[in-house]
């Protein structure tokens, strides 16, 4: 028999400390299915965030480096330019890049940084208990926003891939979904080809995926399949938003 | 032939694996792992036609399978 499916070696052998149905372990798995299948595992420095995804620190089995919060872009710019070999990326939430990070990102985007960075917006804050992010949705409950978002005061979700995809310098900007096995596999598709641009020195690229919260959210993981299909969706829509390559072609 | 294996001690009971099995293979069942999840279990394996789908959804990559 031939094996089909493998747990990926870029993940140690630990169970995550994710919540059960959070997507940080959907979307840690399939970048380290990528990384095994571009043999970098060897090479590659992983920069964690503040929030969730600072779990990964005792997941992933790649060489790691914790940021401060919202300041991976820098740190990672720092690793990539004296370590030009290694493969850097980073990996933030919401709250992370696109609030108390939001300088670090615009500037290692419009510097054209040559690494990757995967963005997971499940649209709060996990780690601290559920506040409103800059990409909570319209009407969606927080703590800080209990009747709702309202964007006469806090104003309209971000979206953070159209806004670096107006910048010069990135060369590959795009979201994706991974609530469906078919989303997955095209999260994947374009989780690898922002590790290639890096791999062929081409420059910044970011990938943002739509994640989830069951535990702030306040559902049952299946529940949060659907409310992404009905809701995350329609306020951020999934697509390329900038690919070098296919503007030179 | 299709072989499931899975790593019990990694579910965490999400049903992801269960809602997108286009075969009804598995269920939650009811023994309990480390901890206290109720894990996934394959019930018709005969039925699998190894699309892969339950261990592409598989959160904490619980599921490995060999055709
Ligand atoms: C300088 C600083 N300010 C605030 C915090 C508190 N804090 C920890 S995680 C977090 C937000 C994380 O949210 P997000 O980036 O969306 O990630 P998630 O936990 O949802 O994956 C905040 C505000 C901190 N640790 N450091
Ligand atoms: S609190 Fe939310 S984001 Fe954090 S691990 Fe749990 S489900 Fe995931
Ligand atoms: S998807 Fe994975 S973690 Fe969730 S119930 Fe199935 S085997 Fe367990």
């Amino acid at each position: 028999m031939e094996k089909i499916y493998t747990r990926p070696n870029a993940l140690n052998k630990s169970v995550s400390g994710y919540c059960p149905g959070c997507m940080h372990s959907t979307i840690t798995k399939i970048t380290a299915q990528v990384i095994d299948e571009l043999g970098i595992g060897e090479r590659t420095v992983c920069v964690l965030p503040v929030g969730c995804g600072t779990l990964g620190a005792l997941y992933w089995n790649l060489d790691m480096v914790i940021s401060a919060h919202g300041r991976a872009p820098a740190v990672a710019t720092g690793v990539k330019r004296v370590s030009p070999d290694s493969v850097v990326f980073t990996y933030q939430g919401d709250g992370d890049l696109a609030s108390i990070g939001l300088s670090e990102i615009m500037h290692a985007a419009n510097r054209g940084e040559n690494y990757t960075v995967l963005f997971i917006n499940n649209s709060i804050y996990g780690m601290t208990g559920g506040q409103m992010a800059p990409t909570t949705l319209v009407g969606q409950k927080t703590t800080t926003t209990p009747g709702g978002r309202n964007p006469d005061t806090d104003g309209f979700p971000m979206k953070m891939a159209e806004l670096i995809a107006q910048l010069t310098s990135p060369v590959y900007v795009a979201r994706f979904a991974v609530n469906t096995p078919a989303y997955i596999n095209k999260a994947k598709e374009g989780i690898r080809k922002a590790f290639q641009n890096q791999l062929d020195g081409k420059g910044f690229s970011l990938v943002e995926i739509l994640s989830n919260c069951p535990t702030t959210w306040g559902m049952s993981p299946i529940d949060t399949l659907s409310y992404i299909n009905d809701n995350t969706l329609a306020e951020f829509p999934l697509g390329v938003f900038k690919d070098r390559e296919e503007e030179q072609s | 032939m299709v072989n499931l294996e899975f790593n019990v001690e990694a579910c965490k009971s999400c049903g992801f694996c269960v809602k997108v099995c286009p075969k009804q293979v598995l269920s939650i069942g009811e023994h309990i792992n480390k901890k206290g999840y109720r894990y996934a279990q394959s019930d018709n394996p005969e039925e699998c036609i190894g699309c892969k789908m339950c261990a592409a959804m598989c959160p904490d990559a619980v599921i490995e399978i060999w055709k």
